[in-house]
């Protein structure tokens, strides 16, 4: 593992909509590189036939019954909204 | 006079009870005592009542009270409802001390990633207090709490409770809800208790256990036993010896765990040897792919929009990125992007996939390991408690303070730190892991050894 460029960085940052300074770019960069050379260790071992675990417990579709209950208020809901808007979350133009 | 430092919380019930104190004059004892360790990133008034006080963690929801992750982003967040666990506690007549400090979302193992500072460890000031949870087991240590929750996800409740000399409970995943828990990785985040003793955390347990229908993770639980017993008779324990033998393991830590297996022994234990031929090889790395692409996910909601945070931008996308980058602090970016690089198009197989495959072969080779043993044990920590900034600077070396906690938790396993003695002067805490549900074993022989080492929980230089 080669490490991680700098476009890189900032396509990564992109897609996690992250704005980074230039300073930070550099240091990240450097950083990510020795985390993604170690963490790289696990393409060491050949498990094309252990199955992946997403999840540790073996545990079946929780099912509720479809039936209204109580919720919060709209109040409680925009109690810490940056911005309301009447019964909005006001945001800035896409 | 209440001795704060050395006061389980059963014992406060009894007293309670007997109507020896009051509650108010309990509340009082934690409460007004100097919080100069930064324990606490907010500290609440006595809400009156006779039940026992407790601490939680910055990453439990509670209505009404600040609840930041000790993230920036969070900083005047309110919650509007509590988790579950708060709930449980409350219901249960625990009255909230206040919230403990954080590594930012949890994500650290020594409190210093906390946009709001780091905590200190009772024992030396100078050191940390362990992480994420730094601040739940240093106000226990430290008595500003007779008791406290914390959250784990590769190591978050023993590994404080190790470096700060007290006992913590990761308990098996689904036992606990998470709901109204800040998340970090939703496939290994557990909620915990931190005590003073086995007992205490035993109790604690069985407060918060049990199927939430908000969790849809969480299962019904055994029920919970206090443990009473002297004696290990009939314990049948592993010693893995990749986990007691890694590199990195500091003498003195080795010194204090065999003396403790060599107890085991004495108390009637079967000590036998056991492997984990790749679980500690390839557990960090394996966590270090899973819990941020989880992480990358759920953090995702840090947007600025609904709550949290909000910086200018003139357009939506912009403003998401400024909040973004003005709220959030280095570790959680790191691991937002390591998360996002190991999920993304063309990386996907070679690194989230991989490291799912790992961590079925983890899960299988401590399944294996219970077949012929009820439970195994290490060091919890490599170390003893390390100086603050001593490895603030480099992420990777403080990755490989969660070397021993890391596996258990990618299995999903059950996991309590007590302490076993000292090294340097400071506390060494022993992990004892079982397999899933096997909380009742662990309280037990957690139990046994702990009066058997007659550890003494009050930090030197307090005594």
């Amino acid at each position: 593992m080669a490490g991680i460029s700098k476009d890189e960085v900032l396509h990564v940052a992109r897609l996690a909509r992250l704005e980074l300074s230039e300073d930070e770019v550099a240091r990240f960069q450097e950083q990510l590189s020795a985390i993604l050379d170690a963490v790289s260790k696990v393409s060491e071992l050949d498990l094309a036939d252990v199955p992946p675990t997403a999840h540790p417990l073996e545990i079946e579709n929780a099912w509720a019954e479809d039936e209204p209950r109580p919720c919060l208020s709209l109040d409680d809901v925009f109690a810490n909204a940056p911005e309301r808007d009447d019964d909005y979350f006001r945001m800035p133009p896409a | 006079m209440i001795d704060a430092l050395r006061l389980t919380a059963e014992e406060a019930k009894k007293l309670l009870d007997a109507r020896e104190i009051s509650g108010a004059e309990l509340f009082a004892a934690y409460a007004e005592r100097d919080d100069d360790l930064h324990a606490f990133l907010y500290r609440c008034d006595d809400p009156g009542g006779d039940g026992i006080p407790i601490a939680l963690k910055d990453v439990i929801g509670t209505k009404g009270v600040p609840t930041t992750a000790g993230s920036k982003i969070l900083e005047s967040y309110l919650p509007v409802y509590d988790a579950t666990v708060a709930a449980n506690c409350k219901r249960h007549g625990l009255r909230l001390l206040g919230k403990t400090n954080t590594d930012e979302f949890a994500m650290g193992s020594s409190t210093e990633n906390s946009a709001f500072g780091p905590s200190r460890n009772p024992w030396d000031p100078a050191r940390v207090p362990g992480g994420s949870g730094g601040g739940s087991a240093a106000a226990v240590s430290g008595g500003l709490a007779p008791w406290a929750l914390g959250s784990d996800t590769g190591g978050s409740i023993k590994q404080p409770s190790a470096l700060c000399g007290n006992v913590g409970l990761r308990p098996t995943y689904g036992t606990v809800s998470r709901f109204g828990v800040v998340a970090f990785a939703s496939s290994l985040d557990q909620v915990g208790p931190v005590a003073k003793n086995v007992r205490d955390c035993a109790y604690l347990y069985s407060i918060i256990a049990g199927r939430d229908a908000n969790d849809t993770t969480t299962v019904e639980v055994p029920e919970v036993e206090l443990p009473t017993a002297q004696d290990l008779k009939g314990m049948r324990i592993g010693v893995p010896t990749e986990m007691n033998e890694a590199d990195g393991i500091e003498p003195g830590v080795s010194a204090a765990v065999r003396k403790a297996i060599e107890l085991a022994e004495s108390l009637g234990a079967e000590v036998g040897e056991c492997s984990l031929p790749r679980s500690v090889d390839y557990g960090v790395a394996c966590y270090y792919l899973v819990a941020p692409a989880e992480a990358s996910s759920n953090l995702a909601r840090y947007d600025g929009a609904r709550y949290g945070l909000r910086s200018d931008g003139d357009d939506f996308r912009e403003m998401v990125m400024a909040t973004r980058h003005d709220g959030l602090g280095d570790e959680p970016k790191r691991r937002i992007m390591i998360g996002t690089y190991a999920l993304s198009s063309g990386y996907y197989d070679a690194y989230y996939g991989k490291a799912q495959r790992v961590r079925t072969m983890i899960r299988r080779e401590h399944a294996e390991v219970f077949e012929k043993f009820d439970l195994i044990v290490s060091p919890t920590s490599p170390t003893v408690a390390f100086a603050i900034g001593e490895k603030a600077g480099n992420p990777l070396a403080m990755y490989l303070n969660d070397l021993l906690t890391i596996p258990s938790c990618m299995a999903g396993l059950p996991g309590l730190n007590i302490p076993c003695g000292l090294s340097e002067g400071l506390p060494v805490g022993l992990q004892l892991i079982g397999p899933q549900f096997a909380e009742n074993t662990l309280f037990r022989a957690g139990h046994a050894l702990e009066q058997a080492l007659g550890f003494d929980v009050v930090p030197e230089r307090l005594r």
